[in-house]
């Protein structure tokens, strides 16, 4: 593909989304890149900026998140966004440390009922079939023959063994996310959604993000979901958490995790915090990139093939 | 001099050092799931034997660089056991065994100017020119008339080694040869 065509694509994707969004009645919103504390993820890198008059701090925003719920706190209703969003350290085939993200919310919605809607985006840009759904825990039982809720951490240890994988240096041993990190990443993702699109969600509790958490028996579940399609993932999103306290919290772990990781730690978003008292209403919202969506509608492999200017270009 | 490098300097071609041994990043790949910690794998193939290994990294972990060396240098003779090469301007003379040199010796008349890795001072591994031009010194007569390039024969070159010609390829007749395949690709003239 010369560059004009692939140019032309991307154009007509981004204009038919944006027709996909118009139509349901969702509201096409903008909310700053700049912000002066963040959303804290344990493993997602903000990039830093200066002022180079009053030398103060801010942070790129890594996802709009916080601006955008914050208009659905001031009662925005159904919105969307899409926008260029930053993090650092990650380069890879599906991955650039500035990418297009697109993200939207649902007032009243449930994660299932977003899940339709995402897969019908995905019917309307890529021509799939509709998506096929499996839980977390469903997925590791018939693909691998274990309860990723329950098993010891032994066990899991012996699986990715057994499937060579090989350990980093600094596994970190204990830690039960890491042993199933590397099991999607190296065993199960490779052929998560060969045929249509496949999402996963109820994700254990401790890898729900800001995703609520739900309490069934002894287990509990991160209401949050994926999608993949042939291998790649394409999109995050959450039953939306409201309390701001329990949004602190969170913040507080990661930055615990990452400060026991040595990365380093970082700002609270105040400012969100504070504008959540007034309670988020009953929601779910998505994140999706947008580059990799391009990318499968094209059947390319990388990014580079599908962006005519990267990180390397700059 | 223990330099290291870090996660977000891997890349395709870097040389590091595992287990002792010098090894080249063959391919470099960043995973991370959504909300998950990032992985980089590195497909590594060993510098001396040729062995590759497979190799996962987290952020923070380190990997050795390897004392390695690029130098261009000239091939000058063998004595059959082992290679000699002098480097150009200094000119150093270095050997090299049969052995390490794998098929390389195949495309090594006197003057060429080859690739060496230097590991701690050592040559590992030597790269030919990806075209060398060779002379045919022994095959069957050429057929005359018979022009197809897909009927091949093989004839020895003044390296000795054994190559593939079209059939209609004479004694004394200058070939190309690409020597990442080992296949003929031209001839460059007649004798």
């Amino acid at each position: 593909m010369n560059l004009r065509s692939i140019l032309e694509e991307r154009a007509r994707i981004l204009k038919r989304t944006r027709a996909f969004f118009d139509q349901r009645d969702y509201l096409e919103v903008e909310t700053p890149s700049l912000c002066r504390g963040v959303l804290v993820e344990h493993t997602i890198d903000p990039y830093k900026l200066q002022d180079l008059n009053n030398g103060e701090n801010f942070y790129l925003h890594t996802s709009p998140e916080a601006g955008m719920k914050r208009l659905l706190v001031r009662g925005s209703g159904p919105i969307y966004q899409i926008s260029r969003v930053f993090r650092q350290g990650e380069v890879g085939e599906v991955h650039q440390p500035e990418f297009t993200l697109l993200e939207w919310y649902r007032p009243g919605w449930g994660p299932q009922e977003l899940m339709k809607e995402v897969s019908e985006l995905l019917e309307d840009i890529l021509g799939v079939q509709p998506a096929d759904k499996i839980s977390y825990r469903d997925l590791f039982k018939n693909q691998l023959e274990i309860d990723p809720f329950t098993a010891s951490i032994d066990n899991l240890e012996a699986l990715v063994k057994k499937h060579s994988v090989p350990l980093p240096p600094s596994m970190p041993t204990e830690n039960r996310d890491a042993w199933l990190e590397l099991l999607i990443s190296f065993v199960l993702q490779p052929d998560l959604g060969n045929d249509r699109p496949l999402f996963l969600f109820d994700y254990p509790a401790s890898q729900a993000a800001f995703a609520q958490i739900r309490c069934e028996g002894e287990l509990d579940f991160g209401e949050r979901f994926e999608v993949y399609f042939q291998g790649i993932e394409l999109c995050n999103g959450y039953h939306e958490l409201l309390d701001p306290n329990e949004y602190r919290l969170r913040f507080e772990q990661a930055n615990e995790l990452r400060l026991k990781e040595g990365r380093e730690e970082l700002k609270l978003d105040e400012q969100f915090l504070e504008e959540m008292e007034a309670r988020l209403p009953a929601c779910s919202g998505v994140a999706l990139g947008l580059d990799r969506l391009i990318l499968l509608a094209l059947k390319k492999q990388s990014l580079k093939e599908v962006l005519p200017l990267t990180i390397d270009d700059v | 001099m223990a330099n290291e490098y870090s996660t977000s300097d891997f890349r395709k071609g870097l040389r590091v050092l595992i287990d002792g041994e010098p090894y080249l990043v063959t391919e470099s790949t960043f995973m991370k799931p959504g909300k998950g910690s990032a992985v980089y794998r590195l497909k590594l193939k060993n510098l001396v034997s040729g062995n590759v290994l497979d190799r996962t990294y987290r952020s923070g972990d380190k990997v050795e660089a390897a004392d390695v060396e690029d130098q261009s240098v000239q091939y000058l003779y063998n004595d059959t056991a082992e290679w000699h090469f002098m480097h150009p301007e200094s000119f150093e003379q270095y050997a090299i065994s049969k052995d390490n040199l794998g098929d390389t010796w195949k495309y090594l008349k006197e003057e060429t100017r080859v690739d060496v890795v230097f590991w701690n001072g050592q040559p590992i591994t030597v790269s030919p020119p990806n075209h060398v031009e060779l002379e045919i010194t022994y095959c069957e007569p050429g057929a005359k008339g018979n022009t197809a390039t897909n009927v091949k024969k093989p004839a020895t070159v003044e390296t000795n080694a054994e190559v593939m010609v079209p059939i209609f390829m004479n004694v004394g007749d200058v070939i190309k040869i690409d020597t990442r395949t080992g296949d003929y690709v031209e001839r460059v003239s007649r004798a």
